[in-house]
């Protein structure tokens, strides 16, 4: 979970990077790039999931 | 992938001698800000570590400045000489730099580059300190050098020059078809949310603090030691601040001299609206203003101005400080209660949100339209590459360098364990048991 998170953003990034290259008209540059955005969102969301610690485990 | 010259977005308009000084005085007085930061640290770590909080605030520093003088500041390529590109789809994306190694040339270069090397110089520094604020009680000094470097040699040079030295978000106008360019004057990005994101994973590595969070109830408070300590640095931040913000107005958005003030009542306005909407949030929330939340609201109403307080309006100074201060107290109780993050300074609130919540609002108030495409895009890059790169540097680097103490230092406090002496060696310090 931890690692699958921080795997997934930069796949958001490369969906910005590919509207950038693929897309010359705004409208679809910001759809894509919000769409990044949310891939993004979604792997740190995961990854904050991955780290939360048991209550009262100690960290090693 | 080719190298080549640098090629800049914009040639930058030429920089007289009143210029040239009254940037370099401005930059002399930013420091401030960085030795805010440091006190804010050092305020809200344990009586127990303040010693090793505010050496190690200092140690980061001239580590962080010897490794951007050997590698970073050559892999920024502020100072020229070549860059590697890489053209993909039919457009050239400036990766990273590769100027003169230990700073060949700067004292040939013209003055508008000594400047941006002297800005990088004081950024780096600023980066370095919000992580090791964030692992304080339990962050090594041995571990918090070797981020330092990582962060000073490696992450901050490939930012800065994506950035402000003509790398591909600097140049998204010029060739991408955008209307704008990525605006950072600042450093909200490369200072402020690199470091807020570096402090995230500096948290997750090195684990929260022993008895953060118990088996039962709600997490402990472990209050900062020292809230002058705190108060003072937000006071002294102010200045480093104005100066910082107006010498980034002047060396990366090129904003006329005419703006300049106006540049500095925006920092002012926006850290005051940041005060207000905090204090009356916790005063509403708590019955009373809680003064380390209030801190953390000014700071982060400082930091949201790094991005737009050259272009804003007053009110919208105002409201982008309001909205930082509300946000602050509420992600720091998040962070906290719901997800086991053990944040000591709010950096990741502070800095990272506060930094990224800056930088969407300039892409509201910038002038030109279309703004708001290129500051997603470089969020984009921020949470997409940079977080996961830091993450798996620190990740690879805890494994030769252990980033928490061990349970015997944490016990003992990081002063003994670490520096053989207290900050406080008169005072009676609080042994773990005594918070629960």
């Amino acid at each position: 979970m931890k690692y699958a998170g921080l795997l997934v953003m930069p796949a958001g990034f490369f969906l910005t990077l590919a509207a950038l290259a693929l897309f010359p008209d705004p409208g679809r540059r910001m759809a894509f790039v919000l769409c990044g955005l949310a891939v993004e969102g979604m792997g740190l969301a995961v990854s904050v999931r991955g780290h939360m610690l048991p209550r009262g485990t100690s960290h090693s | 992938m080719s190298v080549t010259p640098p090629m800049l977005p914009a040639p930058a308009p030429a920089m007289s001698d009143a210029v040239f000084a009254l940037t370099l005085a401005l930059l002399l007085l930013a420091p401030m800000a960085i030795a805010g930061v440091a006190l804010i640290n050092t305020g809200l770590s344990r009586s127990r570590s303040a010693a090793q909080a505010m050496l190690g605030n200092l140690a980061l520093v001239a580590v962080a400045s010897i490794v951007f003088a050997f590698i970073g500041a050559s892999l920024t390529g502020s100072l020229g000489l070549k860059q590697v590109v890489l053209y993909a789809a039919g457009k050239p994306w400036s990766l990273v730099g590769l100027g003169p190694f230990l700073l060949r040339g700067l004292g040939v270069a013209p003055p508008q580059v000594q400047l941006a090397v002297l800005f990088e110089f004081l950024a780096v520094s600023m980066t370095v300190l919000l992580p090791w604020g964030s692992g304080a009680d339990r962050f090594r000094l041995a571990a918090g050098f070797a981020s330092a470097a990582i962060l000073a040699g490696i992450v901050f040079p490939l930012a800065a020059h994506w950035i402000w030295a003509g790398g591909w978000l600097a140049a998204l106008g010029a060739n991408f078809s955008m209307v704008a360019s990525f605006l950072d004057g600042g450093g909200a990005a490369t200072v402020h949310v690199i470091g807020g994101l570096s402090a995230l994973a500096v948290i997750w590595i090195a684990g929260p603090r022993r008895g953060k969070f118990p088996r039962e109830g709600l997490s402990t408070a472990m209050p900062g030691h020292n809230a002058i300590y705190v108060l003072f640095g937000c006071m002294l931040a102010l200045v480093g601040w104005l100066a910082w913000n107006v010498a980034g107005a002047i060396l990366w958005a090129h904003t006329p001299l005419t703006a300049l003030s106006g540049t500095a009542i925006n920092t002012l306005l926006s850290a005051c609206g940041a005060l207000a909407a905090t204090y009356s949030v916790t005063r509403f929330r708590f019955g009373k203003p809680d003064a380390s939340l209030c801190a953390n609201g000014w700071l982060a109403g400082l930091v949201a101005s790094s991005a737009c307080a050259a272009f804003a309006s007053p009110v919208g100074s105002l409201f982008v400080g309001g909205v930082a201060g509300v946000l602050t107290p509420l992600l720091v109780e998040l962070l906290e209660l719901a997800l086991s993050i053990d944040d000591p300074t709010g950096a990741i609130t502070v800095h990272g949100a506060a930094g990224l919540w800056g930088l969407i609002a300039a892409g509201f108030f910038a002038p030109q339209a279309g703004q708001l495409l290129a500051q997603l895009i470089g969020i984009a890059a921020l949470l997409g590459f940079f977080f996961p790169l830091i993450y798996l540097l620190f990740a690879l680097l805890n494994r030769f360098v252990p980033f928490r103490v061990d349970p015997d230092g944490e016990r003992m406090g990081m002063d003994l364990h670490e520096i053989g002496g207290g900050a406080y060696p008169e005072f009676v310090i609080h042994r773990d048991e005594s918070y629960r």
